[in-house]
């Protein structure tokens, strides 16, 4: 990431619409709207899809179609129609790309303005980074270095064509198309997505990227991440998604299901910035994720994520502590602003024996939105000497916002032992009268109190997301008091 | 230096400073006494910029300009320092990186770039020595779990960082042990210049015995009824404040 002063950011606060709505003007081949049988089938062909992949998204789509839309978080929205989404979307001059001088120029400059261009990418030498624009991967960098060590990074669908055997196995063993209503639909339907498999004992020497865009008008995004870390390997894997500004709300509904095997260990950071509706919440982007990770015997799994985006989000990166003596962590920080609704924590699993898991949630409301954490510790009867460490922590801003915790508990078993904190808090007037007699205005001060108050959050982020998490924040914020 | 003209200001439709006067020149320390509820801690809150505070009346001249309509952002800009009686805490923010912001935010406002961080460090070892503070306290967060003492320490060391032109202290020396005291009226004392100035707001005169005023000025209701030297906060430690409203019957 280029470097970030705070010119660029008092610049940026200038402009009060959200700035990362442009639209970039490239060709798509969209599919007509509406979901059945033959747009499952089409979409498969469309890729194609080996026989056991099609067969897999048809199940999915059955059962999905069986399935009721989930009302229990605590958001408000009117319900997207199913058969008014176009399913699929691909940047007709699909290139197959050894260079970056191949990428379509009007697609470069769009990264150029989201400041991920990737001549920087490469010159940093230290990320890797597969975009995915709209449904179809279109540049893969340092896939050399990477095929060194025999880790695999590409898209979803061109390891479905290159390594069945591991998409096969993998592919729905942690997130089931059975699991609810939206994991069900982007089994039946995903687009494309990032599949990652660290060998045994590898540790992936950079961090793998994503960024994520929806583009296409009226699409809906259904990204599929896998991410498989062989015994006693390791990766750190990055998420960032920023979305063009658009009128009608847009669905998303990823999946990403991480394994860690034996001894492995999996750090899965996310920013997530998608168009989160204009000051009156008109617009923006729906975001309804399921995020689990599977830990086997001492592995361990760490999600660390910045939500300042969508409309509404329902999203609960989980971890099944299924292997004895592993680890689940999850940070996060969530912000939302004007009308924005967010439902968002996690679920720690506890299966094994001496599984250990921390969460830590910072919830930030300003404006007239709401922020909910969710979570669910569950110690299962067999899980002897679990250990969770819940902190869930509430800023406000402002009179009209609101945040709600709902912690749930399970413990079945006698030995173990569970934590629960939580605070809420408010700016208060006297913070930033206090702030401003020192020079600093109540914007500036209000960046420094929110970015004081999340840090515990941001100093687990590696260090050039950390740097584009604080910019958001500041960002998301921007006229939320005063 | 400072220059508070028939300054009528009130909160919530209460009328707090009903025409105070008030001349502050550079290289002068200024002692501010007074009773509860004389209006000593809102006359340095308006002098700040509180906006919960409306001037109706009157004026706040800084260097012969009026301040009295600026943010009080702006008047820090311009040199104005208020030590807090209850400086607030902010939490995950560190003492070095609040005055850092504070330091750039007002060279930025002066159309100067972000001081150098070599610099900055220079200066924050130089100020903690000076001050006699240990800098393990500047990586904690600010005022977070800080005793009352260490409180005010760090107001005072915001203080010589920011070096402003005109400092009010607050109530500085209230709930401060003998030791603390000590440190804060030290402070001040290196701190004194031939071109700054400082208000010492007080309820006691023990902080006068080692800060020295040129002037001592006693509030009641709203103004400033009585003026003297040094030896004033004497007598009004001795006798109390009753004479004077006596004083003002007659």
């Amino acid at each position: 990431m280029s470097k970030y002063t705070e010119d660029d950011l008092r610049e940026e606060l200038k402009t009060k619409e959200y700035e990362y709505g442009f639209y970039t003007d490239i060709e798509s081949e969209t599919f007509a709207k509406g979901l059945n049988e033959d747009v499952v089938r089409a979409i498969s062909q469309k890729k194609n899809e080996p026989e056991w992949m099609t067969e897999w998204r048809l199940e999915a789509f059955r059962i999905w179609s069986e399935m009721e839309e989930p009302e229990w978080a605590n958001v408000t929205y009117p319900k997207p129609d199913f058969q008014e989404i176009a399913y699929y979307s691909a940047p007709k001059k699909k290139p197959k790309l050894n260079s970056l001088d191949e990428v379509d120029p009007e697609m470069l400059a769009t990264f150029e303005k989201l400041g991920i261009s990737l001549e920087e990418q490469k010159r940093l030498a230290n990320v890797a980074v597969d975009i995915v624009m709209d449904s179809v991967s279109v540049a893969t960098t340092f896939k050399e270095t990477l095929a060194e060590k025999g880790i695999i990074f590409m898209p979803i669908s061109e390891a479905i064509q290159e390594h069945p055997e591991l998409v096969k196995k993998y592919i729905g063993s942690v997130v089931p198309p059975t699991d609810n209503f939206y994991a069900a639909l982007n089994s039946a339907v995903f687009s494309d997505g990032s599949f990652c498999y660290i060998p045994k004992g590898v540790k992936c020497p950079m961090e793998l990227s994503t960024y994520f865009r929806i583009n296409e008008g009226g699409t809906g995004q259904f990204e599929r991440t896998l991410v498989v870390a062989d015994e006693a390997s390791y990766v750190s894997y990055l998420e960032g998604c920023t979305a063009p500004q658009r009128d009608e709300n847009q669905l998303h509904a990823a999946v990403v299901e991480l394994i860690a095997m034996d001894d492995a260990e999996i750090k899965y950071s996310t920013v997530q910035n998608w168009f989160p509706g204009d000051n009156e919440g008109k617009g923006g982007v729906f975001n309804f994720v399921t995020k689990r990770g599977l830990c086997e015997t001492n592995a361990k799994i760490s999600w660390t994520q910045v939500e300042t985006g969508s409309a509404v989000t329902w999203k609960y990166p989980s971890c099944v502590l299924k292997g004895n003596n592993s680890v689940g962590e999850f940070y996060s920080i969530a912000v939302t602003n004007n009308f924005q609704q967010a439902d968002t924590g996690t679920k720690m699993i506890h299966l094994g024996k001496n599984t250990k898991s921390t969460i830590i949630s910072k919830g930030i409301s300003a404006g007239k939105s709401q922020n909910s954490y969710r979570g669910l510790v569950q110690i299962n009867s067999r899980a002897e000497n679990a250990r969770n460490f819940s902190q869930c922590d509430s800023l406000l801003m402002g009179n009209e916002c609101g945040a709600h915790t709902f912690p749930y508990i399970e413990a079945k078993n006698k030995t173990a032992q569970i934590e629960h904190e939580a605070t809420t808090s408010k700016i208060g007037e006297d913070q930033l009268f206090y702030c401003n007699q020192r020079g600093i205005d109540t914007e500036k001060a209000i960046a420094l109190i929110v970015n004081g108050f999340s840090k515990e959050v941001l100093n687990k982020l590696p260090m050039e997301f950390a740097v584009e998490a604080q910019k958001l924040l500041e960002i998301s914020l921007e006229g939320s008091v005063g | 230096m400072l220059k508070v003209n028939n300054l009528v200001a009130e909160i919530d439709g209460k009328q707090i400073l009903k025409g105070l006067n008030l001349e502050v020149k550079p290289g002068e320390v200024h002692a501010i006494m007074g009773p509860n509820g004389a209006g000593k801690s809102t006359l340095a809150s308006v002098i700040a910029g509180k906006e919960d505070y409306e001037v109706t009346e009157g004026t706040i001249e800084l260097e012969g300009e009026d301040i009295s309509e600026l943010a009080p952002e702006e008047r820090a800009h311009e040199g104005i320092f208020l030590s807090f009686q209850y400086p607030v805490e902010i939490p995950g923010v560190t003492v070095t990186n609040f005055i850092k912001t504070a330091i750039n935010e007002t060279r930025k406002a002066k159309g100067l770039e972000d001081m150098p961080a070599k610099d900055m460090l220079n200066k924050i070892r130089e100020k903690s020595n000076l001050l006699n503070i240990d800098r393990k306290f500047l990586s904690r967060s600010l005022n977070e779990g800080f005793s009352g003492g260490e409180k005010k320490r760090n107001e005072i060391f915001q203080m010589a960082m920011l070096e402003p032109k005109l400092a009010i202290l607050d109530e500085t020396d209230s709930g401060l042990d003998i030791d603390a005291l000590k440190v804060v009226a030290n402070g001040v004392n290196k701190l004194k210049s031939e071109d700054n100035a400082f208000i010492i707001i007080t309820h006691y005169q023990r902080l006068l015995d080692y800060i020295i005023p040129d002037f001592v000025h006693v509030l009641h209701d709203g103004k400033i009824v009585k003026t003297g030297d040094a030896s004033l906060a004497l007598e009004l430690e001795a006798k109390g404040y009753d004479w004077i409203k006596e004083e003002l019957v007659s």
